[in-house]
């Protein structure tokens, strides 16, 4: 089955209830599977510039080369599949369009941007991701973060300095040790996973994370995973329910049967008429 | 500098620390930055270790150890207004970034190193409005489910008040320093709440609503969520070709807030809500 049938993709962003701008950034490429968000950061509007040349340079470039070619592909230098490779290479690309951007126009000085992405194919996901927006994964009744944060507060409770329940009361939350767009290089961090039928991702700036509990956000997903757009809607309103001090949005992303990419001469002929 | 530490003995006063390096000491000897002249104290007692805004006590082996609170700990995470003791004495921490921490402006996301540029504008407070995108094209129907936030809205822009002279005083190890809050819970809960199965082989059963979702129904056939709010309950229809009803009325696609002694039907079975207390 191809992507854009196996999967249900509802997203939404909302600007909290404390500040005016909406800095979050989504997109959703149903046809090739892809999924961005980006949460943005930098004086006046520069966090909404940064996030937002974030998601159109990974969305529009990726979905252009998948029109032409497979993720599967495997690339002749590196032997990377093309899947991984479009999202190094395409959130590198970001970078530097948003490190030139701010060098270039004083207004934009400093900005950057949080990314977390998700590249759903062969009935596998490839989640790249710079910062501390997540990407979590319900599947039965086991819900965690597939990601793990590039923030002070992760390094601390690595180290063991902090504990985890110790770590929601911290005040030192929101610095991020990886943005895209701060200096010239950047290294994404990407894991490729398997997928199953049933599981729910969830890609969320820490504007919900922050303001729900991890369990909270797990009952909702659990109870209302048969109405995406209203769990969506959920998520947010216990966000902004409990202060929305910060921008909040959500990807959800529902496997709904199995997607494996066609093999051989075969399947890629039958693929081709379906086109 | 906006954390510091109040020694006092017996309720008596006897010196104020700022908090002002990374690392600081406590214990008998002359050396230790906080120096408590007792043979109850060991030479070298407890550590302050500070990492920008967040404070944490440490043990240093000490013969009598330490409490916080009242509590014996080895190592602890400070929270504000915490008592720390070390024998008769007793350290409170204080912390004054906590009360600062409603502002908009110090909660901003921040790069470590890099010279972010800050914005002290004061911003205005948000517009609840929705922005939603849908990609599935099957779903087309759900679209502006969301009960409109305005009442809540409406008593938050208090906070947003400009708060940008306290930039400077903040400590500077990294870009302009900016607390973020802890997850607080909804300022006002609602009055307690439970549902009673009125009909059915479970007739009489009572559901006490403790958390913040409740799930009703039969996963594939009908179900509908109770989510607790700060200003109440609400019952919303998730999936299923019938919705429920309340007091004999077809719910719409939108929440339904609850009243008390409201009777709910779902999947053929009547319940009551009810507030307690």
């Amino acid at each position: 089955m191809k992507v854009i049938d196996a999967l249900e993709i509802v997203s939404q962003t909302n600007p909290g209830m404390v500040r005016s701008h909406n800095e979050d950034s989504v997109a959703c490429e149903a046809a090739c599977g892809l999924v961005v968000l980006a949460d943005g950061m930098g004086g006046y509007n520069a966090g909404e510039v940064a996030s937002g040349i974030a998601i159109s340079v990974t969305a529009m470039e990726i979905a252009h080369r998948l029109q032409n070619a497979s993720p599967i592909e495997r690339d002749e230098q590196s032997g990377e599949e093309l899947g991984v490779l479009l999202l190094r290479d395409n959130i590198q690309k970001a970078n530097a369009s948003i490190y030139h951007a701010s060098k270039s126009q004083p207004q934009y000085a400093g900005m950057g941007t949080t990314i977390v992405a998700g590249l759903f194919y062969d009935n596998r996901v490839a989640v790249g991701h710079v910062g501390d927006s997540r990407m979590y994964r319900l599947r039965g009744e086991v819900f965690e973060s597939i990601t793990r944060d590039h923030s002070l507060l992760q390094e601390q409770i690595d180290s063991g300095i902090i504990s985890i329940e110790d770590a929601r009361h911290s005040k030192n939350k929101n610095l991020v040790t990886r943005a895209v767009g701060i200096d010239a290089e950047i290294a994404a961090e990407i894991h490729v996973h398997d997928v199953r039928v049933g599981d729910i991702y969830l890609l969320c700036s820490d504007g919900l994370n922050d303001m729900v509990e991890d369990d909270d956000i797990c009952a909702t997903l659990h109870a209302m995973q048969g109405n995406l757009p209203l769990a969506a809607e959920q998520l947010i309103q216990m966000a902004n329910d409990n202060g929305g001090r910060d921008n909040v949005s959500v990807i959800l992303v529902k496997v709904k049967s199995e997607f494996a990419a066609p093999r051989g001469w075969l399947a890629k002929a039958i693929d081709w008429f379906n086109k | 500098m906006a954390a510091k530490l109040i020694l006092s003995m017996d309720g008596v006063v006897i010196n104020e620390y700022p908090i002002s390096k990374e690392r600081m000491t406590v214990g008998r000897k002359a050396h230790n930055d906080i120096v408590i002249d007792n043979l109850a104290v060991s030479g070298e007692h407890a550590a302050i270790v500070t990492i920008l805004n967040d404070s944490f006590l440490e043990d240093l082996d000490s013969t009598n150890g330490l409490a916080v609170n009242g509590a014996v700990v080895k190592k602890h995470f400070l929270q504000p207004n915490d008592v720390i003791e070390i024998g008769k004495y007793h350290l409170k921490y204080i912390n004054d970034q906590a009360s600062q921490t409603t502002s908009a402006d110090f909660e901003k996301t921040m790069v470590l190193r890099a010279p972010v540029k800050q914005a002290a504008a004061a911003e205005k407070p948000a517009e609840p409005g929705f922005m939603s995108t849908q990609v599935d094209a099957n779903k087309a129907a759900a679209a502006e489910m969301v009960e409109k936030t305005g009442k809540f809205g409406a008593l938050r822009p208090a906070e947003a008040a400009p708060a940008p002279a306290n930039t400077a005083a903040t400590p500077a190890p990294a870009a302009p320093s900016a607390p973020a809050a802890s997850a607080a819970p909804a300022a006002t809960a609602p009055q307690a709440a439970a549902i009673q199965i009125l009909t059915g082989p479970n007739a009489g059963k009572e559901l006490d609503l403790v958390k913040n979702l409740t799930t009703l129904g039969k996963p594939g056939v009908q179900v509908a969520v109770l989510t607790r709010r700060p200003h109440g309950f609400f019952i919303t229809h998730v999936e299923g070709e019938n919705f429920p009803l309340v007091n004999g009325q077809a719910l719409s696609d939108k929440p339904h807030q609850m009243n008390d002694h409201d009777v709910i039907e779902l999947a053929g079975v009547k319940m009551e809500f009810y507030f307690k207390g």
